[in-house]
């Protein structure tokens, strides 16, 4: 299969991501403007308006109609597409639960951005993570070739594990910046996903009965139904995997599943992040490594399913560093995502780059430096 | 005109035994709405009455298909709905059954938008003026004067005329209509259902406990907001304006009822003033004349 | 019609229990004053009148919830409400 034309191009990560969409032939996409996710739909509706892509481009008056207009169409057995970064995912909030609810296998780009007040557009984490607990998959990527990669993934997941799926780009650092990506052939992408199946998470057609959501006769039938989405986060654990190997053979690119490991080997110590600023990371973790630091890092590219099993894996090693670019008042979120499974003893929490303050290779040497020689548990940076 | 009661498809729309109160209004709406297109539609419910008179899954006490959806979501959702069944090459009407807080209050960002974007919709909003879900507290649609328990010694505010702001979205269709009259809903959700684009169906439904009278009243109090005035019976019809019957022989104020023939019906109108009454009355015909230039101003004939 | 990842539900009589246990009062239905002409089925908020031009209206008590709008609009007055507490 890769002897087909493969393209290789420039593009920013949000551009990168409308073209994702647009190889994975949606039937329905909708979306409000806010910055920096605008440019993906401004593309999307470009390629709509010029006959590139067939499909409905629905305006609308506000994410929260975003977030419906899409899941109508998902529940109506399309492919469904939206996007939006911070205030605008903060406004679909209840619909977003709902759609997870629904099981809707909708796939929606969130570009990260701080949160207000002040306005600030730059990027931050706390947006995409604000929703970990809402039943939705979340993915972050570190390039632009991963951010066209994971939405791709993103529709085959959605519509295997029947679990909404957030893929996260970072704000600008991702999103607006140009990076060579490889654009795999509209055949392969076919290959890989195949028209979804209508008639699931249920049939919605006219002149067929069937009601979603009335009162239940029975609270054990609502119970149930929500252990099943946490039952369904457990599959895509392995889904991911499986998708992740099955995209590596079709274009050569394959990540590790819901983490991306590296310099792991021998070490004693390891740095776990997620986003963008993993390549700064890994510049820190390459020069601790000549200056004879035993350390690796672990990148988690999915944070809904947890890799619970892989950080699970770093039990061994003497101290797990935990960088969040994002706080809450009680700590960052990954710190105690990580501690949560690795206990608290295990972990230093370095929350940085907040409100998109720059935070490269440099500080995250110093950084994961004194976080192994100090006592430190919380450091705010 | 009318489709004669004989000819109305037999098919139970409503399942016997479902949730919603003795004597519900919304309910005949319906029925009415399954006969005309319950084979061809498929449902947004946002949270109200309409999602609790389902009754209690497995079982659903409305026979089309549904899909229940956030309070303020319905018209978004159905836009979803429409563009999918386009999209997939399936024959099918996206509608909405909703609330009038749904869509007047909470979800009137939605509609308005789909309206503006003409989304191929049919919108019905049944109008039991007031949250009834939540017990009875008021609502844009509350007409003034009226008891709730947010309004316990009448509304002071007036009533939003949702149908006249649809209509000067310059949607193709709007209507206005009773649970009095099923025939004449009947033959506007048909109209309605062959128009592509946003259609908007302002539907008048009484609600007994809400409204404060005994549940055998309920076509009667309907049949009263009619005859006195108070709710008027209209179409506008891609372009064109028309008064339905009665309300097109109720234009000569002499013709309507007495206002408290509706009023007394009602215990949520019981501490109104004659003062009041009188003062309603001028604001019934003050309504009338706005409506007529409007809808004067809106026909393209 | 197929499975479903959600849990649905699909039309039966009876989602809101047996209803017919809310009367208070009764419609019966003097079938001699009755002019067959549909009024009650049309209106009768529960769908538990059956009706068929030229056989005779039919209540289910099993849920009808005894609102008497059928007895209220019927234009004969074919049909009385009666306390249940009397029958
Ligand atoms: C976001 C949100 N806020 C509040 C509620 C609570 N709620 C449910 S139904 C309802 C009122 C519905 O009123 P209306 O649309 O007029 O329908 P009705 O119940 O009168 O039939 C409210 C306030 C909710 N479900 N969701
Ligand atoms: S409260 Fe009113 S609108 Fe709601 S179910 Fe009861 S009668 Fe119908
Ligand atoms: S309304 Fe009265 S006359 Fe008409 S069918 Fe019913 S019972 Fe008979
Ligand atoms: S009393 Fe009400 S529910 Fe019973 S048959 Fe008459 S109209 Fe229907
Ligand atoms: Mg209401």
């Amino acid at each position: 299969m890769r002897a087909l034309a493969v393209l290789k191009t420039a593009l920013t990560g949000n551009y990168a991501v409308a073209h994702a969409v647009k190889m994975a032939r949606p039937h329905v996409i909708a979306a409000y403007p806010i910055t920096p996710q605008t440019t993906i739909v401004e593309k999307l509706s470009e390629f709509v308006e010029r006959g590139e892509l067939k499909a409905s481009f629905v305006n609308v008056e506000s994410e929260f109609s975003a977030l419906a207009v899409v899941y109508g169409a998902a529940m109506a057995g399309a492919r469904s597409f939206t996007a939006t970064s911070s205030h605008g995912l903060f406004y679909m909030y209840e619909m977003l639960w709902w759609a997870a609810g629904s099981r809707a296998p909708i796939v929606m780009a969130v570009v990260t951005r701080t949160i207000g007040p002040p306005w600030n557009i730059h990027d931050e984490h706390n947006d995409i993570l604000a929703i970990r607990d809402s039943g939705w998959a979340i993915a972050m990527a570190s390039s632009v070739q991963e951010a066209f990669d994971l939405t791709v993934q993103a529709f085959k997941l959605a519509e295997r594990a029947y679990v909404p799926v957030a893929v996260g780009l970072d704000g600008f650092v991702l999103s607006h910046t140009v990076e060579t990506v490889e654009l795999p052939p509209q055949e392969v992408v076919d290959k890989f996903l195949p028209p979804r199946n209508p008639d699931l998470p249920l049939r919605l057609r006219p002149g067929e009965p069937i009601a979603m959501g009335n009162l239940p006769s029975d609270d054990r039938i609502h119970a149930e139904h929500l252990k099943n989405i946490y039952k369904a986060h457990q599959e895509a654990k392995k889904l991911v995997k499986e998708i992740d190997s099955e995209y590596g053979e079709l274009t050569g690119r394959e990540y590790g599943g819901l983490v991306e490991r590296f310099e792991l080997e021998g070490a004693k110590y390891a740095v776990i992040c997620m986003g963008a600023w993993c390549g700064d990371a890994k510049e820190a973790v390459k020069s601790l490594r000549r200056e004879g630091v035993p350390v690796g890092l672990m990148r988690l590219r999915f944070v809904r399913p947890f890799p619970d099993e892989e950080v699970e894996a770093l039990s061994d090693l003497d101290k797990v560093v935990v960088f969040d670019r994002d706080i809450t008042p009680a700590g960052g979120i990954l710190g105690r995502e990580v501690a949560s499974v690795l206990g608290r003893d295990k972990v230093v929490n370095v929350v940085a780059g907040l409100a998109g303050v720059d935070f490269k290779a440099e500080e995250f040497r110093k950084a994961v430096k004194h976080a192994i020689e100090g006592e430190e548990r919380l450091m705010l940076l | 005109m009318s489709v004669r009661i004989d000819l109305l498809p037999k098919k139970k729309y409503v399942m016997p035994g479902n949730s919603a109160c003795a004597g519900c209004g919304m309910m005949i709406g319906l029925k009415i709405l399954g006969m005309a297109l319950g084979e061809e539609a498929v449902l947004s419910i946002p949270a109200s009455c309409a999602s609790v008179v389902q009754g209690l899954g497995p079982k659903s006490g409305i026979a089309m298909p549904i899909l229940n959806v956030p309070f303020a979501s319905a018209a978004s959702v159905a836009t979803g709905i429409s563009e999918a069944f386009k999209q997939l090459g399936v024959n099918g009407k996206a509608v909405v059954w909703a609330g009038d807080g749904g869509t007047a209050d909470i979800g009137f960002a939605a509609v308005s938008a789909a309206a503006e974007r003409n989304s191929d919709v049919l919108y019905i909003m049944y109008d039991n003026e007031a949250y009834m879900n939540t017990g009875i507290q008021r609502s844009s649609e509350t007409p003034k004067g009226a008891w709730t328990t947010t309004t316990p010694t009448g509304k002071r505010e007036a009533k939003k005329d949702v149908a006249l702001i649809l209509l000067a979205h310059g949607v193709p269709y709007v209507a206005t209509a009773s649970i009095a009259y099923p025939q004449d809903l009947y033959r506007k959700i048909k109209r309605a259902s062959e128009i592509r684009g946003f259609k908007f169906i302002h539907l008048f439904a009484p609600c007994p406990p809400g409204w404060l009278f005994d549940p055998s009243l309920t076509v009667e109090v309907a049949r009263k907001a009619v005859e006195t005035g108070a709710f008027i019976l209209w179409e506008y019809d891609n372009g064109e304006f028309k008064l339905n019957p009665p309300s097109s022989s109720l234009v000569d104020k002499k013709r309507r009822k007495p206002l408290t023939e509706y009023l007394k019906l009602q215990g949520r109108f019981a501490h109104l003033t004659e003062e009041q009454i009188r003062q309603m009355e001028e604001e019934i015909d003050h309504k009338w004349e706005f409506l007529l230039k409007f809808a004067q101003a809106a026909s393209r004939r | 019609m197929g499975l479903a990842l959600v849990p649905v539900s699909r039309p039966a009589p009876g989602s809101g229990g047996l209803t017919g246990t809310w009367r208070t009062l009764r419609p019966v239905v003097n079938l001699d004053k009755c002019i067959d002409c549909g009024i009650c089925w049309l209106y009768c908020p529960e769908s538990v009148i059956d009706w068929e031009k030229g056989q005779k209206i039919k209540i289910d008590y099993t849920y009808c919830k005894g609102c008497g709008i059928c007895a209220h609009e019927c234009p004969t007055k074919a049909i009385e409400m009666i306390p249940e507490a009397g029958l």
